[in-house]
């Protein structure tokens, strides 16, 4: 980057004076800064504050809660908002899990094998990632309804939701990607000392894929998190709803206040920020390298 | 990977490999025949679920849309008729107009949005990592979470949360999504929220990588800073973000969900999309064949389109 001695304005393209005297250009860049901070999570701050706060009515929403109470969450309970939330953390773990596991068997073939109807299969998973749920809902949701050759309804239940989301060409793309750039030599080594298939994948490729690992769960848990078609048109009856879902149920019920609704909110968010804030640096590294791949 | 490995396998199980086949690998008890098979069992999962739960409902789609779908009456076969329907109807006329608008709108504001969010906190300095964090916790949150967030923010009561916060500037209060004049612009401001964070951290990748001796060279011949944004700054990043921008409004076609969860479509049809005039064709009415016909249009023109583009990009790196 920028040579020794050169001025530190070289270093963003706006020039910030990073120098101490510089009061105003530091002023300025503070105050864009707060500005920035308050559009963008002020309206997640007023969640934490709607949902703890006593408010009948959204014109007495305000950024700190006047009134500290957990009484949201005791009538949200009344509305099985914990049932909801069941069903969501459910539905995350199993298709999560489903989605990692199928990733990793599926790169390890498309980057550790060389095989004939390769480059097929790999024109097949792009396909896929332009057939998102909205395009084929309609036949999706008559297929999950009476799966062929095997006749099963999965209407109504928590693997209608899991399946689908099982497979996901972006997670494959990336694992893809990653164990390309292992080196041969590890796994010729395994071989000669006589590994099989399964303990060269276990014990050689994947231990060293955690960097990768990390990427597609935490876009993998954000990506199935974010679902709303999908489990809608599965469920059977609002027993069956996500959380995600179900809010909007819960805000046309005219008993429920909108404290209600933004408790619901909360509880739908914080496990999106835990997630993020623990793997934010896979997440930053898997958007710019994803990007980058198309 | 045969051929890489070959290259670097000792020359006594070279040949070894080569009769193998597949991977290079010492003999072993004369297992050969399942070589071919091994990657192909690694994929069945994948590809067995791609298999239901993509291609037999597209397959399923596509041939719905050529029906007239009756339950209990069986299918009769209209050939393009439900895709004429599709074309006829104003709703879906309106319905792709108010798409291509919300799909645009949103995608070049949430660049725009990005840019400047970038070039405020670019640096390396621990302060504005936080705020880079802070700033991008919108994209994380489910869409339909935020949707129901901003609902109750854009409260249309001269009271409610936002036009609380317009007064203090001076503006508002404003209908939001409660009037057909200003529900589009409203759904279109939550979708720039959401996505203009993740934009600025592809421009900040971006920003990292312009050649510092550029604004060197912009420096000694006395440039200001607004001539080196523009000459020095935007070409370096042209390339990039005018893919991004093109894949990601191609994306916005598909826009369902905070639409859904902020007007349904409403107010009047204001701001119905394709998708959500396709969710109310087929689980709403019925219209199971007109419907489909409607989602294979979709996906047809997200399809061209990401292929055009794709190709465009692929010849313009060539070059």
């Amino acid at each position: 980057m920028s040579k020794v001695g050169v001025s530190s304005r070289l270093d963003t393209a706006l020039g910030w004076s990073t120098a101490r005297n510089a009061y105003a250009s530091r002023a300025i860049r503070l105050v864009l800064c707060v500005l920035a901070i308050l559009i963008f999570t002020g309206p997640l701050i007023t969640v934490f504050s709607g949902a703890f706060d006593v408010n009948r009515d959204p014109t007495q929403l305000s950024v700190l809660p006047g009134n500290p109470t957990l009484q949201n969450f005791e009538e949200a309970d009344a509305k099985n908002i914990w049932g909801y939330f069941a069903n969501s953390l459910f539905i995350a773990g199993g298709a999560l899990l489903l989605q990692l596991l199928v990733s990793v068997f599926a790169a390890y073939a498309m980057a550790r094998k060389k095989f004939r109807g390769q480059a097929i299969i790999m024109l097949v998973i792009l396909t896929t990632m332009m057939l998102p749920e909205e395009v084929i809902a309609i036949p999706l949701s008559l297929v999950i309804g009476d799966l062929p050759v095997v006749e099963l309804n999965l209407r109504g239940t928590l693997l209608g939701v899991i399946l689908p989301l099982g497979a996901w060409g972006f997670s494959i793309f990336v694992m893809t990607e990653f164990m390309k750039e292992i080196p041969v030599e590890l796994e010729e080594a395994a071989r000669v000392d006589g590994a099989g298939e399964l303990r060269v994948f276990w014990q050689i490729i994947l231990p060293l894929c955690r960097p990768a690992l990390a990427v597609i769960a935490v876009f993998g848990f954000t990506m199935i998190w974010d679902q709303y078609l999908l489990p809608r048109i599965v469920a059977n009856d609002p027993a069956d709803y996500t959380l995600t879902v179900a809010l909007a149920d819960l805000r046309s019920d005219i008993e429920v206040g909108p404290g209600i609704v933004l408790a619901g909110a909360l509880l739908a968010l914080v496990p999106s920020l835990v997630v993020y804030l623990s793997l934010q640096k896979s997440f930053l590294r898997g958007i710019t390298t994803g990007a980058v791949k198309g | 990977m045969s051929v890489a490995s070959e290259a670097t396998a000792v020359p006594g199980e070279t040949k070894a490999a080569r009769d193998g086949g597949v991977t290079a690998r010492p003999p072993k008890r004369g297992k050969y025949w399942h070589r071919s098979l091994i990657p192909w069992l690694f994929l069945a999962p994948a590809l067995l679920l791609f298999l239901y739960f993509k291609f037999i409902p597209m397959a399923e789609g596509i041939r719905l849309s050529l029906y007239k779908v009756q339950p209990f009456l069986g299918d009769i076969f209209v050939g393009m008729d439900n895709y004429a329907a599709v074309l006829d109807d104003t709703a879906f006329q309106e319905a792709a107009y108010h798409t291509v608008i919300l799909a645009f709108g949103q995608t070049f504001g949430a660049m725009v949005v990005g840019f400047f969010l970038a070039l405020l906190l670019e640096g390396q300095a621990k302060s504005l990592w936080f705020v880079r964090s802070a700033v991008f916790l919108p994209v994380v949150a489910a869409t339909a979470v935020v949707g129901e967030i901003w609902r109750v923010l854009y409260f249309p009561d001269p009271n409610g949360f936002l036009n609380n916060v317009l007064s203090w500037v001076g503006a508002g209060p404003s209908t939001f999504l409660d009037h057909p004049d200003t529900s589009l612009v409203s759904v279109m401001v939550v979708g720039i929220w959401k996505h203009a964070p993740y934009d600025m951290v592809l421009i900040l990748a971006g920003l990292a990588g312009i050649d510092r001796e550029q604004y060197e060279a912009a420096a000694i011949d006395g440039t200001n800073v607004f001539q080196r944004l523009w000459y020095v700054t935007l070409p370096a990043l042209r390339p990039v973000i005018t893919i991004l921008l093109t894949l990601a409004a191609i994306r916005g076609l598909r826009v369902f969900t905070e639409v859904y969860v902020l007007t349904g479509g409403g107010p009047a049809g204001s701001t119905s999309v394709w998708m959500t005039t396709v969710f109310s064709r087929g689980f709403e009415k019925n219209d199971i064949g007109v419907a489909s016909a409607a989602s294979v249009m979709l996906f047809l023109v997200t399809f061209v389109l990401t292929v055009v583009v794709q190709m465009w990009r692929r010849a313009r790196e060539a070059r």
